[in-house]
């Protein structure tokens, strides 16, 4: 295992930021920890994670998917993608880690989406693990070790030191391009410190629900529930749970005249929305109970329905802390994961 | 370099047929004035006006025509309003094919077929009622039953007379909703024709309209003795990207654009009633 002595983390980024883009977690003036572009005088945020998920950096909230020249009746298509830079993300937690292998399912599954997969390709993942995880954590219910996370390379920061392990070819040659700036060590440190945050985690309210009744089985039983009615009740469909989110992926396409031609966006969406599915002969989800249900049962039945049963959420807890109702998907599985 | 589903390719309209009052029938072909892509009956393609809209619309012509592709649309929205008033050589955005199509060359070989249609829903059957009349060899009996509002609103009619309905084994019953003066034919509403012309109930049914006209014509069909793994229909959803990964067209876990748009009945049953 490589390591690196906190005092020497800024070290550390720049050297990264020389060869890359370098994002991390950083405090903006609200005290809110969100991801910017590393400049010299940026520290790390020490918040447990950032108020806005990681997905932004392969999908991001709006990208110019195609361009038009309109000239009379005649009409050109451009593509106005260029070369792609590459990029290090440092300080992902596990949870948002693991969105990028659901996101991976929908996005890389046939037809591959090539403006995701060349994010995708050009990104390396520096993972931080958790040490003091939150009430609403639970994102041992979808086996995710807080304490040990994917990415390119894994780290953890405990005592005065930060300890790195490479997982992928990316992350092993992003390390050995740091290797300058560290030193070899024992885990003894890690271990124990992984030992540590797994009391805690075993300790989480939401860590052990009940999740055997979410399963394709069950799908028409669940759909047909009518305890939606009571859940949905007090939802004003304002969106923010899927923002938040960093497994929602509907998206919408639109159109933008410039004045100089027609730029096609793609741009987030939310299921929660009342024109999400509104066509010219009618909306097949005409109240909010029907947008509410069809963002879970899409989380917890159909995704993983799909997916050799991995569902569509890691526990992030950030449609917990933002809901302004109080309403999230942990009570959705109380109130439906118990025998109907 | 791979194929961009998001990236559409040019499409130019060689002719536009004014079919009904409110839907019109627009060929379209490549820039090389060749078809843009193969397809599958039944399947379906993204057109767009850059500036308009983007929306999905099924392949009314038969993969048998070499030369182009049709699009039967109807006037009803901010891009249909703008595809009725466009004139030929304009250009459009074509991306495609997308969706599953009929069985065609499996589970429908062979079969007596019946075609159910009301309205516009004529234009996703048309696809394939023209392509088992090229392959007839691979089919058994053609019955189409296909209704409308009133005579004029009857899609495809010209090609019907002139075409289907001088086919040998092809038989042709068309009902207008209400009396009409110059309508000699059968009048009533599509699901009680169909009940009062009692098909053979070994026939495979295709039907395609609006979901009221759907959901009676499937009840007269059960009493008539059809199962639903007999009977196929077609769905539309709102859909923005045609892959499956927009997350707006599914119904349960099926995704219309790409585990539909044709389903059958039977399948429908094992999804929730959200559609």
């Amino acid at each position: 295992m490589l390591s690196l002595a906190i005092a020497k983390l800024n070290d550390f980024f720049a050297a990264l930021a020389a060869k890359e883009t370098l994002y991390l977690p950083v405090d903006n003036d609200a005290g809110q920890a969100q991801y910017k572009k590393w400049a010299e005088g940026d520290t790390l945020s020490q918040a447990l994670n950032t108020v806005r998920s990681a997905k932004d950096f392969f999908f991001p909230q709006t990208e110019n998917l195609v361009d038009f020249k309109v000239d009379g009746k005649k009409i050109e298509v451009i593509d106005p993608r260029s070369e792609s830079e590459d990029f290090v993300v440092f300080g992902v937690r596990a949870c948002d880690a693991r969105s990028f292998t659901i996101l991976d399912k929908v996005f890389l599954a046939d037809p591959v989406d090539s403006y995701y997969k060349s994010r995708r390709e050009h990104g390396t993942i520096i993972t931080m693990a958790c040490t003091k995880p939150e009430e609403t954590c639970f994102c041992t219910l979808f086996d995710i070790d807080a304490t040990n996370p994917e990415g390119d390379v894994r780290s953890w920061m405990t005592g005065d030191r930060v300890y790195f392990e490479a997982i992928t070819e990316k992350g092993t040659a992003l390390l050995d391009s740091m290797k300058d700036l560290l030193t070899d060590s024992d885990d003894s440190a890690v271990e124990s410190q992984k030992a540590e945050t797994k009391k805690i985690l075993e300790k989480l309210p939401f860590g052990k629900l009940k999740m055997d009744e979410f399963k394709g089985e069950n799908l028409l039983k669940l759909f047909d529930s009518p305890k939606w009615a009571s859940l949905s009740e007090a939802c004003l469909g304002c969106g923010t749970c899927t923002f938040v989110c960093p497994t929602c992926q509907c998206y919408d396409i639109r159109d933008f005249d410039t004045g100089h031609g027609i730029k096609r966006f793609r741009c987030w969406d939310s299921c929660m929305y009342s024109d999400f599915t509104r066509m010219a002969h009618g909306n097949p989800r005409l109240t909010q109970l029907e947008r509410f249900r069809q963002r879970f049962m899409h989380k917890l039945v159909y995704f993983p329905s799909n997916n050799d049963g991995e569902y569509g959420c890691v526990g992030c807890g950030r449609c917990l802390a933002k809901c302004p109702i109080h309403m999230n998907i942990v009570k959705v599985i109380k109130t439906l994961g118990v025998e109907q | 370099m791979q194929q961009e589903t998001l990236i559409p390719k040019i499409g130019v309209v060689t002719d536009i047929r004014i079919d009904t009052p409110d839907v019109k029938t627009f060929r379209v072909v490549g820039l090389d004035g060749k078809k843009l892509f193969e397809h599958i009956p039944g399947q379906c393609a993204m057109v767009s006006i850059p500036g308009v809209g983007e929306a999905m619309f099924s392949i009314t012509s038969s993969p048998t025509n070499e030369e182009y592709m049709e699009f039967s649309i109807k006037k009803c929205g901010c891009l249909t309003d703008w595809l009725h008033q466009m004139d030929v050589d304009q250009q459009v955005t074509v991306r495609g094919p997308y969706g599953n199509g009929f069985p065609v060359e499996s589970a429908l070989k062979g079969k007596d077929l019946l075609f159910i249609a009301g309205g516009i829903g004529l234009a996703p059957l048309r696809s394939v009622i023209n392509y088992v009349r090229d392959k007839r060899e691979n089919y058994g009996s053609i019955q189409i039953v296909y209704g409308s509002r009133s005579k004029d609103d009857l899609v495809d009619y010209q090609e019907i007379i002139d075409e289907w309905m001088k086919d040998d084994g092809v038989e042709v019953n068309l009902t207008i909703d209400r009396e009409q003066e110059g309508w000699d034919g059968h009048v009533g509403f599509v699901p009680n024709y169909v009940k009062e012309l009692g098909p053979d109930i070994h026939k495979t049914v295709l039907v395609c309209g609006p979901p009221i006209m759907i959901k009676f014509t499937l009840a007269g069909l059960k009493d008539l003795g059809f199962t639903e793994d007999q009977v196929y229909t077609t769905m539309e959803l709102r859909m923005k990207c045609g892959v499956g990964k927009c997350g707006r067209c599914n119904i349960g876990n099926k995704y219309v654009c790409k585990d539909g748009p044709v389903f059958r009945f039977d399948q429908l049953d094992e999804l929730p009633n959200e559609y």
